[in-house]
């Protein structure tokens, strides 16, 4: 039996041994990853204890944390909490953290590289511990005016400083209320994130950069226009046929001409007029003749394909498919088939035309500064690559502002000031409604401000009563200043 | 006559009670040492629990020692202070949970180590021979049915959380499976010493293996039938994979037949199959289990993984060192001071922490099995070793379970959940460990075998006299070189 005992025993001390090793898997080899998941509270916990820093856009707290009497330390509010919900998320005992309250998290609960000298000061002095307070580059006014222009719509609208890439508003809709999730009452907590999550309208998206992502409809034709011109087989005075119907390559489909503008008048366009009009056929055949490769280069060159931008929130990429059809080539094109893009995208697109073919980086963020105000983080500029030209550039803007001036892009017009836009109709199956693109940029000459403007699920008439007119009012509001 | 002089020109083996005594000391202070460092500021203004708690802990620790000295002279000196330390460790955490939660498991816990204590007392101090237990083998066979039948009557009969492993008396409830793990155990010990041989060496033989007798597979099918009742009735997988495992263990030590250990295996893969088939918990726990971190399975209010992935962060958040006493956040962790205890201790004290406090099971349970070693008579080594088996079992079914080794099933750390039954079950196994050491140790046991106290006591077996020579010599060496 003696024998038997000692065998157990050697059984027993694989045990041990076994279960040292799992402890040590998730104590040590696996605890960096399990602390980092988004369902562990306890970081954020840790950061109820101390004051966590604000998000401020203009000089007033958008988020900020109050001290509160509930048995956590401090409560975090939001103001204006629908206009902002899709920037600053929400942070959440339960469900954790999202948007800048994630992205920014190390800083606002204090606890990043940089902010380590502050620490080991707290710790000599004995004061508590504060986070830093992160700024934004959003324009409280232009944020606003966007959330209110998309009320009542699925949409949303992006607005950048194409000359620096700081994010003058950035809007998505529906929204929600953050304080609702960042409530210490956990019951009402579950009750109002399964609401969210179980709403068809997905309000928890932030559609500007990270819904579904989009067809990109017409406005992709400002690529195909790039594309056009860098082939070197067009320039302005190119004259392409301009059918009413086109083939599609192998098939028995038809692609037809905008039914909304002047296309029917003219067999034929120049690249000027089909984008002013913005006729199918003329760029499903300039597509078809430069080739995929060539707009696969120039798609990537503004930003399609990337999918590592972080501004600092994680923005989804936006695919230029590959190994297309002809018949798929000719509608990726005019932005359908499997042409997927974000807002922010489009925006960034028009941003890059009007600063000289150059692309700057987007950036949310104007400054982080510690609690006793010591600079942790100061904006500047960056540029990410540059797309295209300055000549082509310069003649793509040319193009885009006739299509305010004399176009179907007329919506946006701003009195006494050149606009360049262009819109987009992207269909949505068969159900004849569209998503109401339109993107551009003010004044043509100095560009202030770049925008992309999208409605989701409305009709091609509604489409047009929403998105140049909404790009037209924000245009105002930044020229008025 | 030969042996007898063996015997003699050994050093006469000390008793080392007095080692005993400076460790157990020792693992007293660990509990107020501990709740000083939890809550210094209320300890200082006059909070005065750790007073309650060392002086129950260091009253009881005592009241054994001095049992052990009266009555066991010669019992293993290190079980006490271990087993001392880890309920002083266990206290302290039910203590700091308490401070943070709505729990208050603090003053019943500290009540029922006195209880406990005093029963491991009681036990050391009327059981001067193991041997007696033998004579109650088919009362404990009695016993153990009653005690698991118990929480499936109507009225007294509680179910918590899904199980049905409770029963509730007077507005107490009590885990009696916990109890059954002893009586099970002295069942199994007294059942198998008798019948051992005829296991052992009936049935045909078929190359290297022996095949056994149907007859002598009956008691492995009803140990297995049980397991599968608990499983099914009780809905506590826990207990099940711990009362088959006990049974297993404990027919290996008696046959030390591999056979018997596959046949057993085969007995378990069986059962598992069948209970992940068609008994619907059991097929969510793995379930949950292997998709834990699927977010449907996470947010899962009943059977989901949420438990034992918060679990996992605060064992993550503890990392080597541990954030220290109070500075973790055990209240995030459902059931932080009963069934994921070791979560709680792993976030304040870490890797290290809890290897030390693994550390001290591998020595208790080592303890046991040298106690199982060193005695000379088949039920004592089979008991002993059965006990011993039984806390590895359980320490790899709870920490297996909380670090998703295996499936998270509901059970006690022993010594340190909070919860009578578990207490006072542990407390008991360590005495009967001890008085079981005592008789391995002692140097007066070799009269008793020539005093042919045997012949009276091993009535059932013929061939033990043997066996019991072997291992009384190799015990008295192995005594020796320990002292």
């Amino acid at each position: 039996m003696n024998k038997a005992i000692r065998n157990v025993w050697v059984v027993s001390a694989c045990v041990f041994i076994l279960l040292l090793g799992s402890l040590s898997y998730i104590q040590f080899f696996d605890a960096k990853s399990l602390s980092a998941n988004a369902w562990n509270s306890r970081s954020m916990y840790e950061s109820y204890g101390a004051q966590r820093g604000s998000i401020v856009v203009d000089g007033r707290e958008i988020a900020s944390s109050v001290p509160s009497d509930d048995g956590y330390d401090y409560q975090r509010i939001y103001s204006s909490p629908e206009a902002y919900a899709n920037l600053t998320g929400y942070f959440s005992s339960i469900y954790g953290t999202t948007g800048l309250e994630s992205a920014m998290n190390e800083e606002l609960a204090g606890t990043s590289d940089r902010q380590f000298y502050d620490r080991l000061a707290q710790m000599f002095t004995g004061g508590s511990s504060q986070g830093a307070t992160v700024e934004l580059t959003i324009d409280s006014q232009l944020q606003e005016l966007a959330y209110n222009l998309l009320a009542g719509h699925k949409g949303s609208i992006v607005a950048l400083n194409p000359k620096t890439g700081e994010v003058l508003a950035m809007a998505s809709t529906p929204s929600y209320d953050p304080n609702a999730l960042a409530s210490h009452n956990n019951e009402s907590v579950l009750a109002q994130y399964q609401a969210l999550t179980e709403d068809s309208d997905n309000p928890l998206y932030n559609r500007a950069i990270a819904g579904n992502t989009y067809s990109p409809g017409s406005t992709f034709k400002i690529i195909d226009a790039v594309a056009a011109l860098e082939s070197g087989k067009y320039n302005k005075d190119s004259v392409i046929d301009n059918p009413q119907e086109y083939r599609l390559p192998g098939t028995n489909t038809t692609l037809p001409n905008y039914v909304n503008g002047q296309c029917a008048t003219r067999t034929e366009a120049t690249i000027e007029w089909a984008l002013a009009q913005s006729c199918n056929t003329p760029f499903a055949q300039i597509a078809m003749d430069i080739g995929e490769d060539k707009l696969t280069e120039v798609a990537q060159n503004f930003g399609y394909g990337d999918s590592s931008l972080s501004i600092p929130l994680a923005v989804s990429e936006s695919v230029f498919p590959a190994d297309m059809a002809e018949s798929e080539l000719a509608q990726a094109a005019i932005g359908q088939f499997d042409v997927r893009t974000t807002p922010l995208q489009v925006a960034m697109t028009s941003a890059a035309i009007a600063n000289d073919g150059k692309q700057m980086k987007p950036n949310l963020i104007r400054s982080v500064k510690s609690h006793n105000l010591n600079s942790l983080y100061e904006f500047s500029s960056e540029e990410l690559r540059q797309s295209t030209s300055k000549q082509v550039a310069q003649q793509v803007k040319d193009w885009m502002v006739n299509d305010v001036d004399n176009g179907i892009a007329s919506g946006a017009a701003v009195g006494g000031v050149k606009v360049a836009g262009k819109t987009g109709t992207a269909e949505l199956g068969t159900s004849g409604l569209n998503n109401a693109w339109f993107t551009g940029f003010a004044p043509a000459d100095d560009p202030q401000i770049a925008l992309a403007v999208v409605y989701e699920g409305v009709d091609t008439a509604e489409g047009a009563q929403l998105a140049a007119p909404a790009a037209q009012q924000i245009f105002e509001a930044v020229l008025n200043k | 006559m030969a042996k007898k002089n063996l015997a003699d020109s050994l050093p006469a083996p000390k008793s080392r009670r007095m080692v005993e005594l400076a460790l157990t000391l020792i693992a007293v202070a660990l509990c107020p040492a501990s709740m000083w460092l939890i809550d210094s500021e209320a300890i200082a203004e006059g909070e005065t629990t750790w007073l309650l708690a060392t002086a129950v802990l260091g009253g009881g620790a005592l009241l054994i020692h001095i049992v052990l000295h009266l009555r066991a002279r010669y019992a293993d000196p290190f079980i006490l202070p271990c087993v001392v330390a880890l309920n002083a460790l266990g206290l302290a955490m039910i203590y700091r949970i308490d401070l943070t939660t709505s729990a208050n498991a603090g003053a019943s816990q500290i009540i029922w180590t006195g209880v406990a204590m005093v029963a491991a007392a009681a036990v050391i101090f009327f059981l001067k021979d193991h041997k007696v237990l033998r004579k109650i083998t088919y009362i404990s066979l009695a016993a153990s049915l009653v005690l698991l039948l118990l929480p499936l009557l109507p009225f007294i009969g509680l179910e918590l959380n899904g199980a049905r492993i409770w029963i509730s008396v007077a507005g107490r409830t009590f885990q009696p499976g916990e109890i059954a793990k002893i009586t099970l155990a002295i069942f199994f010990a007294g059942y198998l010493s008798i019948h051992r041989d005829l296991i052992m060496l009936a049935g045909k033989k078929v190359g290297p293996v022996r095949l056994p007798r149907f007859k002598d597979l009956a008691p492995m099918f009803v140990a297995w039938l049980a397991s599968i009742g608990v499983l099914v009735f009780q809905r506590d997988l826990g207990s099940a994979i711990l009362f088959f495992g006990l049974f297993m263990a404990m027919l290996y030590l008696a046959t030390e037949s591999r056979t018997w250990v596959a046949l057993g295996l085969i007995f378990v893969a069986a059962g598992g199959v069948l209970a992940y088939n068609f008994i619907s918990h059991v097929n969510y726990r793995i379930y949950a289990w292997i998709h834990a971190f699927d977010p449907e399975i996470y947010n899962q209010a009943y059977g989901g993984s949420g438990q034992i992935i918060q679990g996992l962060f605060g064992l993550a958040a503890g990392g080597l060192f541990g954030k220290g006493w109070g500075n973790g956040r055990p209240d995030l962790v459902a059931f932080s001071n009963s069934d994921m205890i070791i979560t709680a201790l792993g976030e304040e004290l870490g890797l290290v922490g809890l290897a030390a406090i693994l550390m001290l099971f591998l020595l208790v349970i080592t303890r046991g099995l040298r106690a199982a070693l060193g005695t000379r008579d088949s039920f004592g080594k089979l008991l002993a070793g059965g006990l011993s088996a039984v806390m590895v079992l359980q320490l790899f079914v709870v920490i297996g379970g909380v670090t998703r080794l295996i499936p998270l099933t509901g059970l006690t750390t022993p010594f340190m959940s909070a919860g009578g039954s578990s207490l006072l079950a542990n407390w008991v196994i360590v005495a009967i460990l001890l008085a079981i050491s005592h008789t391995a140790r002692a140097p007066h046991v070799v009269e008793m075998y020539d005093d042919q106290q045997d012949s009276i006591d091993y009535s059932g077996s013929e061939n033990d006299g043997a066996t019991s020579v072997i291992s009384r010599i190799s015990s008295t060496s192995a005594g020796g070189e320990n002292e």
